[in-house]
């Protein structure tokens, strides 16, 4: 068994690692030294140390109010979307008619490409706003309240089949016992079902946080950051510094990096918590 | 085992032959001697015939991409870090060629930059000649003369002025515009200018054009005797003394708006071109690029003889004798890293399109292009109404038209941050003085 794995790695590995290498490890790298440097083009590029990464803070490019926006953005919008989809998963596991034409009617937002998410909601809250005499971008509440309504309906559906499956997956000898023990159904719900399902929990939690925080069409499409920047995400915001000013790509790149690494501290934090509290069933 | 081996070697086969097409593909691309990044959206359709036309003609592969609006930047620089990199690509202006300098050949010997009627509308650096204008523009107050003439007609108007031709300056352009406010339900318009468009990215008519005629006024006054573009240019500061002017003109256009301050910052410039179109406005500021808008809109009303321009007026003293705004932000250059053959070919492709019968047809006729070439007569120029404006005041020897200065803004985020400035003031976060202080600020800033 295991002399046909070795033999048959370049087969079956190698094309995936190929691939892997070209398409992220490799511009990865490229990154990651680019933000080192000045450059107009990713072929050519002089070395200025951490010149960039100090521009990013100390500059008024707006990346820490962006930041903020951001944890604000995702702080609230994780919190409703899974806490909406549990429920809406809890519903659609009972034996009601009709609930599979639920799932996928949930489910369908998110096949929708984002920028034209974006579009489609924009038209719906300014059609909504003009009654009053607003507009979207009258106001950076409009905004950030768009962009979260504009999430969840996105990501919901998406993340009520994780949690669906995760329930369908409890043992029914498990909640049979729990009521032959006259546990009400907020016992079972708190002592049965969440911990049977903190698996889902975490793959939501991670999926929903990452998302948040790298969130860019939507907002691109939706406010485009206006009014003056102050409903700019971060991802945008590195966008527009890249693109914004000549002699700024770095510094777009150094922003980008900084980025990675609370994104990816975030949820490598996230993922450990969740974990610990998974149990065995 | 024999079979999986057999299948093993199929999908190995398989992968393989996938990588040389892909490949081959790529090699297909090579073929193309001239490689056309197109800045102007509106004008791919008749880029591609052209290319077709050329290599029917000269039997020379053209390959034209077009950047979807507002993209060129990011568009260019994927593009050009390629193997196969545009061979002909265009900068907007000296700070544009500030940034991709590395990439832009000299070609002051060539015959393209020997066209050129102004040689000193070429951008140049150290002698050599870098980069070379291929299209004029104009913008000013286009408006529709029979809503004009209606009001000109109305027996209860207030106004002393009769016509359009006394419209002279900003005081007579202002009683004109608050008095057709007043009838605009006679005149059946909803307001008399369209929608002032403040929506991100589609406030550069704002932030870039508007802010233009302040800027010249001072940067001509900086030194007289030098071009005010690269006055501007070398200025590390701006006083920004004509602010007033910009206040100006700018509530004279939002408070006699189509459309309601607070929802300005939802509105397109398509959105304003087709209001016009449409015969809802008398007045829509724009330029002749305009006029494919203008005419694309279905079921528009307004009849193209009716289509007239005005000046920008702001109320700066000695304005009677001002003209429209006519420059150009498209500069072609040719691409240094390309080889000698490429950029041979590419040359000749471009002095092809604007001297050759055939091409000089598509420019007048199909791209609509006035442009600064002396190999255009005076009887080959575009037959829009708009562009037949711009014709006019160029000639008109009473009038001084304005340069694009606009062209020596340091950054692309200064008129960013003076666009949102603008949507903040209309919807009344911000102060007339806080966009001037953005606008001053944001120079210095965006300069060092």
């Amino acid at each position: 068994m295991n002399i046909s794995a070795k033999k048959y790695f370049p087969i079956f590995v190698l094309p995936t690692l190929i691939a892997f290498l070209i398409s992220f490890a490799v511009p990865f790298i490229m990154g990651l030294a680019l933000s080192f440097t000045q450059f107009t083009t990713v072929t050519d590029a002089t070395f200025v140390g951490f010149d960039n990464y100090i521009k990013a803070f100390s500059e008024d490019t707006g990346f820490l109010s962006s930041l903020w926006f951001t944890v604000k953005f995702s702080l609230i919008s994780v919190l409703s979307i899974n806490v909406i989809a549990f429920s809406l998963a809890l519903l659609l596991t009972r034996s009601l008619p009709g609930t599979n034409i639920f799932r996928t009617v949930f489910f369908m937002p998110n096949l929708i490409g984002g920028i034209v998410l974006g579009y489609i909601w924009q038209v719906i809250i300014n059609g909504i706003l003009y009654n009053f005499q607003y507009s979207i971008t009258s106001n950076e509440s409009f905004g950030f309240w768009g962009l979260i309504i504009l999430m969840n309906w996105q990501m919901i559906g998406y993340m009520m089949i994780i949690y669906i499956a995760g329930i369908q997956n409890i043992p029914t000898d498990i909640t049979e016992a729990a009521k032959v023990d006259g546990a009400n159904s907020f016992t079972t719900l708190f002592k049965i079902i969440i911990p049977s399902v903190m698996p889902s929990i975490t793959i939501c939690l991670f999926l929903t946080i990452t998302n948040s925080f790298k969130l860019f069409d939507q907002n691109l499409s939706l406010t485009a950051g206006a009014p003056s920047g102050r409903t700019e995400m971060l991802a945008l915001n590195i966008y527009n510094t890249f693109y914004g000013r000549v002699g700024y790509e770095g510094v777009g790149q150094a922003k980008a990096v900084v980025f990675f690494i609370i994104v990816a501290l975030i949820s490598l934090i996230q993922l450990n918590i969740t974990r610990r509290k998974e149990v065995e069933s | 085992m024999f079979k999986k081996r057999v299948l093993s070697f199929i999908l190995a086969l398989i992968s393989i032959i996938t990588c040389l097409s892909l490949a081959g593909c790529g090699e297909k691309d090579n073929a193309a001697q001239v490689y056309f990044l197109n800045f102007k959206p509106e004008s791919a359709a008749a880029y591609e015939e052209l290319a077709q036309k050329y290599e029917e003609e000269k039997g020379i592969k053209v390959k034209v991409v077009t950047a979807a609006a507002n993209t060129y930047e990011q568009t260019l620089k994927s593009e050009i870090a390629k193997t196969n990199a545009p061979t002909i690509f265009q900068v907007n202006g000296p700070i544009g060629y500030d940034a991709w300098d590395d990439y832009c050949l000299d070609i002051k010997d060539s015959q393209l930059y020997s066209f050129l009627s102004d040689k000193s509308l070429a951008i140049m650096d150290d002698g050599g000649v870098y980069a070379i204008p291929y299209v004029v523009e104009g913008y000013g107050i286009i408006y529709n003369n029979d809503i004009l003439n209606k009001y000109f007609a109305l027996k209860d108007r207030q106004t002393e002025i009769n016509s359009t031709k006394e419209i002279k300056n900003f005081e007579s352009l202002k009683t004109v515009v608050e008095d057709m406010t007043k009838h605009k339900d006679k005149l059946g318009i909803k307001g008399v200018f369209a929608s002032t468009s403040l929506t991100t990215g589609e406030d550069w008519r704002w932030q870039t054009h508007l802010l233009n005629i302040p800027l010249y006024y001072e940067a001509s006054q900086i030194n007289k005797d030098t071009d005010p573009t690269l006055n501007l240019l070398d200025a590390k500061n701006i006083e920004y003394k004509y602010s007033k002017n910009f206040e100006n003109i700018f509530d004279l256009y939002v408070n006699n708006s189509s459309t309601a301050k607070t929802l300005l910052g939802s509105k397109s410039v398509a959105d304003s071109m087709a209001e016009f179109a449409l015969g809802e406005v008398a007045m829509v500021q724009n330029g002749n690029w305009a006029w494919s808008q203008i005419s694309g809109v279905k079921g528009n009303t307004v009849k193209a003889d009716a289509i007239k321009m005005l000046p920008i007026y702001t109320g700066i003293e000695g304005e009677e004798s001002q003209g429209i705004c006519v420059g150009t932000e498209n500069y072609l250059a040719i691409n240094k890293n390309s080889t000698k053959e490429q950029q041979k070919a590419s040359l000749d492709f471009l002095e092809w399109l604007f001297s050759s019968s055939t091409g000089k047809k598509y420019v007048t006729e199909e791209l609509n292009f006035i442009t600064p070439f002396n190999t255009f007569n005076e009887d080959e120029l575009p037959d829009d109404p708009l562009a037949r404006e711009i014709s006019r005041y160029m000639n008109d020897n009473s009038l001084k038209s304005i340069p694009w200065v606009f062209t020596a803004m340091p950054s692309e985020n200064y008129k960013k941050s003076i666009g949102s400035d603008l949507l903040d003031y209309v919807q009344g976060n911000k102060t007339w003085d806080d966009v001037r202080k953005t606008i001053i600020d944001k120079w210095k800033d965006e300069s060092k």
